[in-house]
């Protein structure tokens, strides 16, 4: 079956069986290997992707599923060249050791800031229930999206370049 | 200038990692993102039954389905003597199944086709025909009179017995239990639980049919040793043999050992003269891979009039599945279970342990711990607060006063440990006044009386990692060093190359910054390589805590001995003698002149450009460590639960845990590691179990039913610090990898006992989980 949907910006195209599942279309068929496969059964989140800006996992979706949807992967994060603040979260507060859940968690922490710019810590902790990481203990993942909520918090209320050029702020 | 334009990069700055970079853009290397041209794929067949013979294996039908490519079974690979393999503990190991199965889960084919779903469609078209035999589910079990014969095809067996193993003094035990003032017994077992990282195992095996060069990527914590085993179990030519361990997400002692699949992989690939991909799925990790514990634990302490421990004596019942192929020192049977005198200055111990064979899977890893120690620590820290709460001794006090002293190292415990250094009683006394415990036991005793059911638990745990001295320590007879290769370019910027794997520890930074730290190149500066077999020099691998004990210390050693020649090419560009330089980190001067210097930049030039008369050119070199002795981490871990009287339901109030690890390379890689391992230990405390019902099936092969801690169960962590360098190792470092895993499941369960105790309960097996809370109180007939 043909299958068309827009992955991180560009729209990509495949021909698959009706059985191939999302995370190997796009594992295989798009080379997009970041996003990791860890249990199969929808219990570790490491392949969970943004769907129209919902994390899903895509070890449970078929890719014909997504047809004329919008995809995120950890791919799709970086904007051009620069790290998105939830990355920029992961490294600065160590949330990260072998990185194979990596992907998962920093598409859960950003879909779950672009509903909740300042989520506490047990928003946070509820958020990512669904994934599971067996090196951080995950303290060190919750402070990296504190600090992704920090840095966008304040790239938000800092005054803009056009803002300063017109003598104002906001 | 901005604080990190400062940082060198150096022993004790938590520089970030420079290994983020990859794994932040999705751009890791993990095994199953490799994609080689003309690459196969395999998938394995595995038996349903824990114990069966093998009537026929009928693989027509397989064999004719669309993208088959071969169908291999046991029969074939017995053709080629490749049906059984060595294990690293002396004993044999089915590769594919050609007599029996001995548990579920046992590789018994293997289809081969062009992708992933196809050979899948393939493995479950192969028809096999059993004979369904009794299975064996326990030591018990496996001891009991006219128990099934599992391993029947081995020569002289009559049993399922497979070793005894003793250690340490049976008669002077024995007088002191005469004399004891009390003895106290703690019977217990440590379930069959399972390391399970979130990438599981698999390789790609590419032999190229004209040259013969075997290339095998692979899943593995020890690379250089595995190329060995296959060179051995092949009879492959070791240098046609190169293992590449790429990008691990995670191993905690699962990628030790050599597997069927890779052998079955390896070997197809070199039949079809094409690439071979084997990837396990969760289940076949769960069911079939490296297992930890199953240990069956029977300990008694005696102690004196005075409240002082004088003997200890265990004996051991051990579970090793089908096959012993147990990933240890190979001299030692129970790893290095006889550590478990723990921080306790304890005069004499006995220990006995029996290995026994079962109809369940083989493996016998060390889930992030140093071969048994988790199981020897669990065992004593439980007894000791269980003898404190029987003995009605505070369990802080009562462990203070039996301590290994500070003045007794180094320390020889009565099992023939030489601990290398400690102060045992400042990392409690930094984790009492953290936790705040004489405020919290009056606490505990308020909210009692209010009939709540609350308790603190402590335990006091000392480690063995680093293995270790070669003369003792070997595995399969390859004595377990490790190595460093460390090239300077002529521009000042180095290689380092070294015989462990990283699996997510961060070594990358790490043994950059040791270079930093005695060559005085920024640790930016230091690319860090492991895990190619052709490239990196030989060592034994990652497990066991012992990289930073043993490649740490080879990375300094080797930075020490360019530093060395460094010094006589900065004597020459500075025309003065030798012994007149002073070295100050990254730089060679002119004592009495520091201005007359010469950076190791220019230094590194020079050994390329402008060498001494008759000096050997370039800046590199080699370096093979053999510790002399094992390093001993230490540290005290304090928690405080309340339980539900109404659901069983256990919560974790606080955790703290203090660390000694000796010297901090980089402090915040090494809190990232304790975090961890309180939470792999917070899992095995309260969730994690594989069990099997009475005909062998096993229950928890998924993650559905193999429950591992969340964000949303796991406690915060409150931690804290002591350092005591390891005064053999050359940084005074003693590794940390798994030290909070081994400490932390005790300290978890005493303080359950220790709330449980008023009504008279003394043990819960792990996991303690609600219904075995409740199911206990409920027993004393305590109700909401």
């Amino acid at each position: 079956m043909k299958v068309t949907m827009r992955v991180n910006g560009g729209e990509r195209t495949g021909d698959v069986e009706p059985r191939v599942l999302l995370a190997d279309f796009l594992r295989t068929n798009l080379a997009l290997t970041g996003t990791h496969i860890g249990c199969d059964t929808t219990s570790c989140g490491a392949c969970t992707v943004l769907l129209d800006g919902e994390p899903v996992k895509s070890c449970t979706l078929l890719a014909v599923q997504v047809d004329g949807r919008d995809i995120t992967t950890v791919e799709g994060l970086a904007q051009g060249g620069a790290l998105s603040p939830v990355q920029v979260g992961f490294h600065e507060e160590h949330g990260l050791q072998c990185g194979f859940c990596t992907p998962g968690m920093m598409l859960v922490g950003t879909a779950l800031l672009e509903q909740n710019p300042d989520p506490t810590e047990e928003q946070i902790r509820w958020a990512i229930s669904g994934n599971i990481c067996r090196c951080t203990g995950y303290m060190n993942i919750v402070k990296a999206i504190q600090h992704a909520a920090n840095v966008k918090q304040a790239a938000a209320s800092a005054p803009s370049p056009a803002a300063v050029a017109a003598g104002g702020g906001e | 200038m901005s604080a990190t334009m400062h940082m060198h990069g150096g022993i004790g700055e938590s520089i970030k990692r420079k290994e983020d970079a990859r794994f932040l853009r999705g751009k890791g290397n993990y095994i199953d993102d490799l994609t080689l041209p003309s690459m196969l794929h395999m998938a394995i067949l595995r038996s349903p039954h824990a114990h069966a013979r093998i009537k026929s294996v009928d693989t027509s039908a397989a064999g004719s389905m669309p993208g088959v490519i071969a169908v291999v079974t046991g029969e074939l690979m017995a053709q080629h003597k490749l049906a059984w393999m060595p294990t690293l503990s002396y004993d044999t190991q089915a590769v594919l199944a050609t007599d029996k199965v001995r548990f579920q889960g046992q590789e018994v084919a293997a289809v081969i086709a062009e992708t992933k779903y196809q050979a899948e469609d393939a493995r479950d078209a192969i028809v096999v025909d059993y004979e369904i035999l009794p299975a064996v589910t326990s030591p018990e079990g496996a001891k009991a009179a006219g128990a099934p014969l599992i391993r029947d095809e081995k020569e002289g067996q009559k049993d399922n017995h497979i070793y005894h193993w003793e250690s340490g003094d049976k008669a002077k035990t024995q007088a002191a239990f005469a004399n004891a003032a009390k003895v106290v017994r703690l019977h217990t077992f440590y379930p069959r639980c399972h390391p399970a990282p979130l990438e599981t195992c698999g390789c790609v095996a590419d032999v190229n049919p004209a040259t013969g060069k075997a290339t095998i990527y692979m899943t593995s914590q020890a690379p250089h040793a595995i190329r060995t085993v296959f060179a051995l179990v092949t009879g492959l030519p070791e240098q046609n043999i190169r293992v590449i361990s790429p990008d691990i997400g995670g191993g905690f002692g699962n990628k030790v050992p050599v597997y069927p699949g890779y052998v079955v992989a390896t070997a197809a690939s070199l039949l079809i003269g094409r690439p071979v991909k084997w990837i396990e799925d969760r289940s076949e990790n769960l069911i079939s891979t490296g297992f930890a514990r199953d240990y069956h634990m029977t300990g008694d302490l005696a102690v004196d009039a005075n409240g002082k421990m004088t003997a200890l004596r265990v004996h051991l019942d051990s579970d090793n599945g089908a096959f012993f192929s147990d990933a240890q020192p190979s001299k030692f049977k129970a790893g290095l279970f006889h550590i478990v005198t723990g921080s306790y200055d304890i005069p004499t111990a006995h220990i006995t342990a029996d290995g026994y064979y079962t109809n369940k899977a083989p493996g016998g890893v060390a889930y992030r711990c140093s071969f048994r120690v988790t199981e020897a620590s669990y065992l004593i820290e439980r007894l000791v607060t269980n003898a404190a709460l029987e003995l009605g001794l505070d369990q802080a006090e009562f462990r203070m006063n039996n301590f290994v002293k500070p003045e007794q190292f180094p320390y020889t415990s009565a099992t023939g440990w030489i601990y290398d250094s400690g102060d045992y009683p400042k990392a409690m006394n930094v984790a009492l006044e953290k936790l705040g415990y004489d405020e919290l036991r009056k606490d505990v005793e308020a909210r009692r009386k209010k009939g709540e059911v609350t308790g603190i638990g402590i335990a006091s745990f000392t480690e063995v990692v680093g293995a270790g001295h070669g003369a003792d320590f070997d595995i399969l007879g390859l004595r377990m060093f490790d190595s460093a290769e460390l090239r300077v370019h002529p521009t000042g910027k180095a290689l380092l190359r070294m015989g462990t794997k990283s699996q997510g520890q961060g070594h990358e930074t790490t043994f950059a910054q040791i270079v930093a730290e005695e060559l005085g190149i920024p640790a930016s500066d230091v690319a860090v390589e492991e895990g190619d077999t052709d490239t990196a020099p030989y060592g034994l691998g990652t497990y066991a805590s012992r990289s930073t004990p043993v490649a740490g210390a080879a990375t300094a050693m080797v930075s020490r001995k360019l530093r060395d020649k460094a010094r006589m090419i900065a004597a020459h560009l500075l025309e003065a003698a030798d012994e007149d330089l002073e070295w100050e980190r990254g730089k060679f001067y002119v004592k009495g002149s520091p201005d007359r210097a010469k950076t190791i930049q220019e230094i590194a030039f020079a050994a390329y450009t402008n060498l001494p008369e008759g000096m050997e050119a370039g800046l590199e070199g080699v370096h093979y460590y053999d510790p002399p002795n094992m390093t001993y981490p230490f540290g005290t871990y304090a928690v405080v639960v309340d339980v539900d009287k109404g659901t069983g339901q256990v919560k974790v109030r606080r955790m703290v845990a203090v660390d000694d690890c000796g010297v901090r390379i980089n402090p915040m890689i090494v809190e990232g590691q304790i975090h961890g391992g309180l939470t792999e230990g917070f899992g095995i405390a309260f969730m994690e179990l594989i069990t099997f019902d009475s005909e062998g099936n096993c229950i928890g092969s998924n993650f559905m039913d193999y429950l591992l801690p969340t964000a949303w169960e796991t406690p915060k962590f409150e931690i804290g610090e002591t350092v005591t360098p390891s005064p053999h190792h050359p940084l005074g470092a003693k590794g940390v990898g798994e030290s909070a895993t081994v400490g932390s499941p005790a300290a978890y369960v005493n303080a359950v006992i220790d709330a449980l105790s008023p009504y008279g309960i003394t043990n819960i097996d792990m996991p303690v989980t609600s219904d075995k809370v409740w199911a206990a109180l409920r027993s004393k007939g305590v109700t909401e």
